[in-house]
């Protein structure tokens, strides 16, 4: 192994400069009015006491400087290469760690904001201690030898969350997991979904952290030494040591970020370097940066009150960092991508919303964070998401609606569902997990295949697909046409089944994350008191939905082959479908959604995280799909799920909204990991003017979040722009879709998944 | 379908020129039922905001470009209760209060069933509390009772053409009722929003604009007027009908074309979009 170590230099970066009349380290807080937050970490109280909210408009926003889109122009340049090689590079010898690498720069001369994950833009690193095959795989994918001596340390001198995941396993979830009844687990990758709260490093500088840690560590020597209790001793002398690795990685750009950032410059990079050492070291899933846009308003604010820093110069800032969020990679197979549709790091921003005490939390940087997809152009990442009220102020709510509609490429969640259950300062993990700014984080658990598990029900475990025995101990219904009671009494008792397997399972992976794969840095930015979730969800709703009507309104007949396996069904009569605000199928799904839920609460958790649901399937809905036989609500084997929450493709005849608000009916209590939805309309389905279309897009959204409805994805797009992106790919290198939570590149989907796109979800009216 | 309204023409080409019934007689038998093809939720394109619009079954026009051809036969929509519409509106009442927007009824050609249509319209209003619309030819505007028009908010009024002949080849009818209909709406000061099709080689002869924008301008209750480019999209449902649809080697009007047209209109202080 031939580690760079990185090398702390004296060469200050021309960027490092800070304005000659910034106010000194010990007056870093200079102007900020007091609070808690002097004495302990609350960032909150920080925000709450300090920032200004915005109600005006967009028109005091500035466009990219020559420099900006200098650049970017620089990575765009690059983005063919990647695309076509699959990765641009890799590191094939370094175990990525936070200080594994030598500084890398896009233009050491032009960054504004420095820091890379490794030595070179869009080279990727190796993460192994999530599990040593997937590395192999990958690097093998992409025509890349795995190092010798790399392979020797985690094949035989040191065990991965991989290996302990799978000598802990039983065979009962290997079955499962090989089946595809349970899906996606992170039993071989980093689970991500954890939100450092990058915003302290910032506030407070990394000493003053680790001074806390340190209280911390001492308070758990005189708790008697159950293995708990060992445990959170060593994560926590892991994570000073994390902190400390932070510290020498910004050294070594030049940065001393022991103590307090001074301005808005600094205070963008040193929340930066705290994100950076996050994504150097762990390949999450998920890597979401949390609610930052008040905070850092803040600093900006009060280095423009100063006559320290222009409206330009804000915006650069905004730009620059967000160029460096736009280019986080990740090490993974292309099995992985086609899961996840692209190559997605979920650096998700969450913005907007309102405070407890009324106040928007809408700030000038809200709108800046927006206009960097003007800026910059449309783009996946980071994954802009806005916490929408009908409270928010108008100018906020029709700028919003704008950018939604000209660059399809943001999202919405409901600030007045979240608020009440996690506060002011919560954040999106990934595209729809909420959680508590430092004080919440959740063990990801992907999901189960609820439509599989129906045809399980039918065929007493055994797998439609294959003909396997899955489950023992189940009896297959033998009726020639099914019985809607016997039904529900079969799947119940396979759902209690499932439930069991699947936190079972869950138990193992996140015993075994914590043990080899623990997110260091991250829970550093932590308080030692934190809400562990045990994050379940379910997949194929509107299939199990649908087909539970159809056997309880039509008739369905079951065809089974010679070994009585029940392979097809025929749908005698109509039967109401799910996405047509009908109660008759709504209740269905919203019972799915609860039964499972109360199912799953029933079996104890690693850690006694708290049970929660997701009702997501991002776009792995057409892989969901593929595994999954003939349905009895008439789908065929193979077809794509339906994206998340949403009702199945084609069967919602009364609009978007009649669908979104049987989508709104499903409960938030027994979902509180989020429930997806996603809208492809047409512009004209908004209306016939500009003006026109962002007032109902604005008004739409508050209809939906009246509604209880928690989250929107909306693609505003026509279908010949999509099918001639489909046949000329290299015209649209930017054209950006929201999927269920997530924005993806047209362009990078397969085949199969841009008709998908194409054909499920346009809604223009005739 | 119901023996209370006027009975259903074989074919709406053959039909004789409807006669509209008397309001009076009408009124006295207010029927529960009416003959619905659809109901849907659609945003921006059929009146201001969200709104749900309730396309009624059976029309006496036959327009060429007719995007919606399986609307024409009264007898071919769905036997509906004015309560099943209202249960079915009612669920939308909280989205769209927060939303903006109201109800339409559309067709069709909802004054094909006045009564129905009044009931609706009466109900959305007093009932559900929404903003209510009208969406019509006009050229069964007499059978528009004056009650049905104090429930209804706005009149989204079809004006095919101005000229005459062309009228009649698009519509199969004359336009005479449709220009008197606007006419009463203008006496009762009740707002309309004119709807303009065009079409290359039918509707689009600068006269034939011209004199909508000049009528529509002298009426002095037109807040708007939406100039609709003519689109193939519904060429399929001709098809599945068996019938053929004439306007198949028609060109959609380019956006200059549509540009020019709506120029017209605005040179006449109107807003047109």
């Amino acid at each position: 192994m031939t580690a760079t170590p990185a090398e702390p230099t004296t060469v200050i970066p021309a960027a490092a400069a800070t304005a000659p009349d910034a106010p000194a380290r010990e007056d870093a807080w200079e102007g900020f009015r007091g609070g808690l937050w002097r004495d302990a970490i609350d960032v909150r109280d920080f925000v709450q006491r300090n920032y200004t909210p915005y109600e005006g408009d967009g028109a005091f926003l500035a466009g990219p400087t020559e420099r900006t889109t200098k650049v970017w122009n620089k990575l765009v340049a690059m983005f063919p290469t990647e695309i076509e090689r699959g990765i641009y590079a890799v590191d094939v010898k370094t175990p990525s760690r936070i200080d594994a690498f030598a500084p890398g720069y896009i233009d050491r001369d032009l960054d504004l904001i420095v820091g890379l994950q490794t030595d070179a833009p869009l080279k990727r690193a190796i993460m192994p201690n999530g599990g040593w095959r997937m590395v192999e795989s990958a690097l093998s994918a992409y025509g890349y030898e795995a190092d010798p001596a790399v392979r020797e340390i985690y094949t035989r001198l040191r065990r991965t969350h991989n290996d302990g995941v799978f000598d802990a396993y039983t065979p009962e979830i290997r079955a499962c997991r090989s089946s595809g009844i349970i899906t996606g687990l992170p039993d071989a990758y980093g689970r991500g979904r954890i939100i450092g709260d990058y915003r302290r490093v910032a506030l407070y500088g990394v000493d003053r952290l680790i001074v806390d840690k340190r209280a911390d560590r001492a308070a758990l020597e005189v708790e008697w030494p159950s293995s708990e209790v060992i445990q959170e001793r060593e994560e926590v002398a892991e994570q000073i040591r994390a902190l400390e690795e932070l510290k020498a990685m910004a050294l070594s750009y030049g940065f001393d970020i022991s103590g307090p950032a001074r301005t808005g410059h600094e205070a963008v990079q040193w929340l930066y370097f705290a994100y950076l050492a996050a994504v150097k070291e762990q390949n999450g899933a998920a890597m979401s940066i949390g609610r930052i846009d008040a905070f850092l308003d803040i600093y900006l604010q009060r280095d423009i009150e100063a006559g320290r820093l222009t409206e330009s110069e804000s915006q650069e800032l905004v730009d620059d960092f967000v160029i460096k969020l736009r280019i986080v990679r990740f090490l993974r197979t292309p099995e992985y991508n086609e899961l996840y549709s692209g190559d997605p790091t979920w650096v998700t921003w969450s913005m907007g919303g309102i405070g407890d005490d009324g106040r928007p939390l809408v700030t000038r940087t809200t709108f800046r964070a927006l206009n960097t997809l003007y800026n910059l152009g449309p783009a996946p990442e980071p994954n802009l998401t806005v916490f929408w009220s009908p409270r928010l102020p108008d100018a906020f709510k029709k700028y919003a609606a704008q950018v939604a509609i000209d660059t399809s490429a943001l999202q919405f969640e409901s600030d007045e569902l979240m608020r009440p259950k996690y506060g002011d300062d919560t954040a999106i993990a990934c595209c729809v997990s909420a959680m508590a700014m430092g004080k919440q984080m959740q063990f990801f658990g992907a999901r189960v295949n609820v439509a599989k598990a129906l045809l399980y029900a039918i065929n007493g475990g055994r797998d439609e697909v294959s003909g396997q025995t899955v489950v023992e101990g189940l009896e297959p219904i033998t009726d020639e046409y099914l019985d809607c009671d016997t039904v529900l009494t079969r799947y119940d008792a396979m759902l209690d089944w499932l439930a069991k397997t699947y936190v079972h399972a869950l138990n193992v992976i996140h015993y075994m994350h914590d043990k080899y794969a623990y997110e260091r840095l991250e829970m550093a930015l932590h308080d030692r008191a934190i809400l562990r979730t045990m994050a379940c969800g379910i997949a194929g709703l509107s299939v199990a939905a649908d087909s539970l009507s159809a056997i309880q309104h039509a008739r369905v007949k079951v065809i089974r082959d010679e070994t009585g396996l029940a392979v097809d069904y025929v749908v005698e009569g109509d039967y109401p479908a799910y996405g047509n605000n009908d109660d008759r199928a709504d209740d269905l799904a919203c019972r799915i959604v609860h039964d499972f839920m109360q199912k799953v609460r029933r079996h104890p958790t690693y850690r006694d995280a708290v049970h929660t649901q997701s009702v997501l399937t991002i776009t792995s809905n057409v892989v969901y799909g593929k595994k999954t036989g003939n349905t009895p609500d008439g789908r065929r084997a193979g077809t794509p799920f339906a994206p998340g929450a949403n009702p199945m493709n084609g069967r919602d005849e009364h609009g978007y909204i009649a669908s979104a608000l049987s989508v709104a009916k499903l409960p938030y209590d027994d979902a509180e990991d989020g429930i997806s939805l996603t809208n492809t309309i047409t512009p004209d389905a908004l209306g016939r003017t500009p003006e026109e279309r962002v007032t109902n897009l604005s008004g739409v959204l508050d209809g939906y979040m009246a509604s209880d409805g928690f989250h929107m994805n909306v693609n505003v797009l026509d279908r010949a722009t999509l099918q001639d992106a489909m046949e000329h790919p290299a015209k649209y290198p930017q054209l950006t879709i929201r999927v269920s939570g997530y924005a993806v590149n047209f362009i990078r989907l397969t085949r199969e998944q841009q008709l998908d796109v194409i054909n499920r979800t346009f809604h223009g009216a005739l | 379908m119901t023996a209370l309204l006027p009975p259903a023409p074989a074919t709406p080409a053959r039909a004789p020129a409807a006669t509209p019934a008397t309001p009076a007689a009408a009124a006295t038998r207010r029927p529960a039922v009416g003959s619905v093809h659809s109901w849907d939720l659609s945003t921006g394109v059929d009146g201001p905001g969200t709104r749900f619009v309730t396309f009624l079954s059976g029309c006496p026009l036959t327009c060429l470009y007719c995007h919606n051809p399986d609307t024409w036969r009264m007898r071919d929509g769905k036997r509906t209760t004015a309560d099943e519409i209202v249960t079915e509106a009612r669920k939308y009442t909280r989205f769209i209060a927060a939303a903006g927007g109201g109800a339409t009824v559309s067709g069709g050609e909802p004054l094909l069933q006045p009564v129905f249509t009044g009931e609706l319209l009466h109900r959305f209003k007093h009932e559900l509390g929404l903003h209510t619309a009208l969406d019509t030819s006009g050229f069964l505007g007499v059978r528009a009772t004056d009650a049905l028009l104090r429930d209804t908010d706005l009149v989204l009024l079809d004006i095919k053409s101005w000229d005459r002949a062309t009228y009649r080849k698009l519509t199969g009818r004359p336009l005479e009722p449709t220009l008197g209909f606007a006419r009463r709406l203008a006496d009762l000061g009740k707002e309309v929003h004119v709807r303009f099709v065009l079409v290359p080689g039918l509707t689009d002869d600068p006269a034939n604009i011209e004199g909508v924008a000049a009528f529509a301008a002298s009426l002095g209750n037109v807040t708007r007027v939406d100039v609709l480019p003519f689109h193939k999209l519904g060429e399929a449902k001709w098809q599945a009908l068996g019938r053929p649809f004439l306007l198949h080697g028609t060109p959609c009007p380019t956006p200059g074309q549509t540009a020019l047209a709506r120029a017209a209109f605005t040179a006449h202080g109107l807003h047109a979009v």
